[in-house]
Order: structure tokens, then sequence, then C-alpha cells
């Protein structure tokens, strides 16, 4: 097979990258290959796979031709070596985790992430005897002072979950590269449409499919994306370099080089969790890909004026998208995210929880539920629902108070995500106007 | 030097084609990389030429103690030894007449780069022949990896 001597351009990559037409049929569409297993060729053939001695499917826990679509496309469209499909986000993010952490190891997190991985990260390292930090995202000093002799591991968001910190990734890969540790991102708000972490040295990329990526709220699904640049051979990752005693002995990083750590995410830690992904799911989430630049593009339209329509009313009190002038993350937002810093963002309402409530409870194109990055825009009340097991400091941390909304931009009319915003503001300001008049 | 100068997919594919490989520092011990790759690259149908003077044959081929001994044509020299050795490997490649020197993950030399290319051997560096021939023609797609290939053409099969 020659391959044409091209760089293709994204959208291009979006539609084609990890799907040829279906060699055995022609089918045009990815097909759903919806196996438990495959028949081997022969017992020489069914030993070679199971040996890593030869690329093959086995059974679909671990490999499946539909979920590789899906994963060499995220993986072209990052600039990684390859992806490893997972049934949820924080499926992707835990094996991401334990593919190189033992009990004793150390990482340091940002304090703005989304409540369930901070969740994650608290309680499940706890019960593995994992040490964690958290640091203020912004500043990389506060990154630097926290590594320890047993640090494995940064792990930020590339814009945080509900706060909008813009991660300056550079700065910090930089200086976890200083001390031999990898840094791993979470991409998901931002998406390889409009940032890609490895091209500013993240090493390990992880996202929730369910968002933007399959677009349309209809499936659960995470991917994990290998940037095959970090030396897990420099002497901190004796669990990648050494020989595994889950694998026969195999030395992971010497056998496989740059894709060593990607193989090891598979062919171990995705066996033994088996937090698979399924075929179906990976046909709706590469479907949903072949889409994305389009829908990102509207995504960020209808959000910047979103943004600067909150921004502008008087009863609004403070708007995280980071895309406005006012935004502390201005700069970093025009450094890493030049077509837009997504479409999830933060604003506060006086009134505190009860007004918070009311204003959901007065909107009717918003659909009220807990995710973000469907097609329809979305709205939810952080301290009561997604980040309702932080504590106080927590909420500080990660930019929430009682009265604090968040909305997830969908790509309907902007004019008539502003008539139902509008409604419900009118609505909140005419109680506060009442409470005060008694 | 550019690793990435000798990297280039379109001679990688023009190297992928060749049909004989001698790799020198096969070992016999089947955990070794150097063992995937010879098992490989026999499996699809290279001919596979163990270069290693401890062994009397390694994956059931006759080993060899040098490339000198070989007494046929080798197409491409895979080399799984220590850096300082490839200059004296690669200027027996040149005698043997191989037309590609090909240096696996780590093992880079730039005397050895030399000695290869004034010669008018294609030398790949710092990559995997199994890993490479995985991309292009085999099945490293089936395990997620970014083979960066993009058609709309049907292939014949994904061998």
């Amino acid at each position: 097979m020659d391959i044409p001597e091209r760089e293709f351009g994204f959208n291009t990559r979006s539609l084609h990258a990890g799907a040829h037409p279906d060699p055995a049929t022609g089918a045009r569409a990815l097909p759903i290959y919806q196996t438990t297993s495959y028949v081997f060729e022969d017992p020489e053939s069914a030993a070679a796979y199971f040996n890593l001695q030869e690329y093959g499917n086995t059974y679909s826990r671990i490999m499946n031709p539909t979920v590789a679509a899906l994963e060499e496309r995220i993986a072209n469209l990052d600039g990684g070596v390859g992806a490893v499909g997972f049934a949820s986000g924080l499926a992707a993010q835990s094996a991401a985790f334990f593919t190189m952490l033992t009990p004793g190891d150390h990482v340091v997190a940002s304090s703005a992430l989304y409540g369930g991985s901070i969740t994650q990260l608290k309680h499940l390292f706890r019960k593995m005897s994992i040490e964690l930090d958290f640091v203020d995202p912004d500043e990389p000093r506060a990154w630097k002072s926290a590594i320890r002799s047993n640090t494995k591991l940064f792990f930020a968001e590339t814009i945080g979950n509900p706060g909008g910190n813009v991660l300056d990734i550079e700065a910090v890969a930089a200086v976890a590269h200083a001390e031999g540790i990898p840094l791993m991102v979470d991409n998901t708000f931002a998406t390889p449409y409009l940032c890609r972490p490895i091209e500013w040295g993240a090493d390990i990329v992880v996202y929730s499919a369910t968002k933007f990526i399959g677009g349309h709220g209809t499936t659960i699904g995470g991917l994990g994306v290998d940037s095959g640049d970090f030396d897990w051979s420099n002497g901190r990752f004796p669990v990648v370099s050494e020989p595994s005693p889950a694998y026969h002995g195999l030395k992971f990083h010497e056998t496989f080089g740059f894709y060593g750590y990607l193989m090891k995410l598979r062919t171990e830690t995705l066996r033994d969790l088996g937090a698979a992904m399924s075929p179906f799911n990976a046909f709706l989430l590469a479907q949903g890909i072949e889409t994305l630049p389009l829908r990102m593009d509207r995504h960020v339209h209808n959000a910047n004026i979103i943004a600067n329509y909150l921004n502008d009313h008087p009863v609004v009190q403070r708007v995280s998208y980071p895309g406005l002038d006012a935004s502390p993350y201005k700069e970093l937002t025009t450094k890493y995210l030049p077509k837009g810093p997504g479409a999830v963002f933060c604003f506060d309402i006086p009134g505190g929880r009860d007004a918070g409530l009311k204003f959901i409870d007065s909107l009717s194109l918003f659909s009220h539920l807990a995710n973000v990055g469907d097609a329809k825009s979305l709205v939810i009340h952080p301290a009561t629902t997604t980040h309702r097991q932080l504590n106080d400091e927590e909420l500080t941390g990660a930019g929430i108070n009682a009265g604090t909304i968040r909305v997830s931009i969908g790509i309907e009319d902007a004019e008539d995500l502003i008539w139902d915003l509008d409604n419900a503001l009118n609505v909140i300001s005419s109680t506060s106007a009442s409470t005060s008049a008694s | 030097m550019n690793l990435r100068d000798y990297q280039q997919p379109a001679v990688i594919q023009k190297v992928l084609n060749y049909r004989s490989v001698a790799v020198v520092g096969l070992s016999s011990n089947h955990l070794r990389p150097s063992n995937f790759v010879g098992y490989y690259l026999k499996r699809h149908g290279y001919q596979m030429i163990p270069v290693n003077p401890r062994e009397e044959s390694i994956l059931d081929c006759p080993s060899y103690p040098t490339l000198k001994d070989i007494p046929h044509q080798v197409d491409i020299v895979d080399v799984f030894r220590d850096p300082a050795a490839v200059p004296e490997i690669a200027t027996e490649a040149v005698a043997i007449g191989a037309k590609c020197l090909w240096l696996q993950f780590g093992v880079i030399s730039e005397e050895g780069v030399r000695i290869a290319q004034d010669a008018g051997l294609d030398v790949v560096m710092d990559r995997c022949l199994k890993i490479e021939h995985a991309r292009y023609i085999g099945r490293m797609h089936w395990l997620g990896f970014n083979t960066t290939n993009i058609s709309a053409r049907r292939a014949k099969t994904f061998v």
C-alpha cells in the first residue's frame, strides 16, 4: 500500500483517519464489528497474538476493529502515536493512572478539575495508597514546589471544569519534564480541534468522549492518547520499563519503544480493569468526530455571543468564559485556544442556592441535566449536583459558589438561547426586587 | 544530525518491499525485542537471516557469525547492537552489497550512517522494522495505532 506524500488537513482527517473502506465488503461507513472474539487462522497465530509477537484481534475486551477506527482517528487528530478506547472518560483516566502508578507513588493534580475527577483522585487513590497534592493550576511554581522524590505524574485539564482556567500547558510540561515526570491533560472541553496538548508538551491526553467528541449526548465513552515522546526508562518508572510479572516478564518499554506505555495500557490495564468500549458506542463516537470541526466552530461562536450577553447583563455577577476580553486567561486562550475556548462556562447570580435553582427552573430551552458537550444547550447548578461531594475549600478551588450556574452552549440559534436566558434572569431580578421591597 | 532525516515514510515503504533481512544481534531469548522482530519478519515472508556468533541457529534459521559469512544476497541489514559496533557493521553491509542499513530503537551512530550513505545505501535509524511493517502493510491499525494512513481506496486486505 503506497501512502500519498501529503499532510492532510484536520477536516479531512476527522472524516478519514482510522477508517478505510471495509476491505472485506467495501462498506463505506464504518462497520460495527459486534463480536466478542475472533477466529484464529491457525494455532501458531493464536499463540503469536497472545505473546504480542503479532498484531491481531483476540477478544473485544482488549481490542475491536470498530473501536480501533475511533482510536486511530483520535490519535491522528491529536498527533499521538496511538490511543485506547474505554467505557467512559473516568475509566480512561483510571487506566492511564494505573498503568504508571504503584502504591506509595505521588501525584500532583490541578485543584480546578471536574468534580468526578477530584473525587476519583482523592478517594480511589487513597484506597490504592497513592499520595496526592492539589495545586493552583495557574501557578507553575506551585507545581514545581509540590514535586517529591516519589512524584510520578502531573494531571490537569486544558480548560478547567467549570471555572474556565486555561492551563499553561507548555510551562507546566517544562516543570514536569525537568524532573522526568509526565504531564497528563484532560482535553475534554477543548477537543483536538481547539487544542492539541501534545503539541505543547503533554505526554498523555485523556477524554470523556461522551462530550463534544460524540457531540449528541447519546454515548458514554473515554479515550487515552499517548504522545509516544515520554522516556519511561528514565529510572522513575520501573513499572513500565522493568519485566512485567503480569505479562510473562515482558519489558514493555524496551520491546515496544515509543509505544510501550500504550501497549501496556491496552494489553495489561484494559485487560485487567475490563472497562472496554462497546463497538456500537465506538461507531457513534467515530460518527460524531466526522462533524467535530463544524460543530466546534458553531459551539464557540454561540458561546462567545452568550458569554458577552451575560457579561453585559446587570443581574449577572461574574462570567468565567476565558474568551471574554476581561478574562485573566485571555492571553493563554489566544495562545492555546486560538479558535475559541470551548462552550462550557459558569456565571454567578445573586441570591445563592435558592436563586440558582429558581433560575434553572425558569429556563425552557436549556436542558437541565448532568452533562456537557451536547449539540443541545445544557444547564446545571454545580454546588448541588456535579460538585456536591466537594467541601467549601474545594468548591472555592474549583471556582464555584452557591450561586454559580454552569452552561454548555449548544448549536441552536443564539437569539433563541438569549431569549431563554433573558426570561429566567428577569424572574430572578423581579424576585430579588420584590424581596428587597418587602 | 536530525533523526527525522532517517525516518522518511517514502524510504521506509521502499525498504519494506525488499525480501531478505539479516538481523545483526538477534537473540535466542524469546522475550528480547530482537527475537520479536525476527519472529515477525519470518512470519511475514521475509528471508530472515540471524547474525549472532554465539548461536548455531535461532528461530529455526541458521545463524552466521558475521554478515560476510552469509552465502547469499542480503537486502536489509537490521541492527540490534551497541551503537559503537555500528561503523564496522555498516562497512560490512556495504561490502556484501546490502541495499539498506536499518538501525533499531536507540541504535544511533553518525559514523555508521555516513559509511552506509556514502556507498549509496538507504538508511533508517531509531525505528523498528516490525512496527513500520505493521504500520504500512500490517495490522497495527487494529491496536489503535496512528498509522497516518489516509485513503478512500478499497484495500485488497489488511494482511
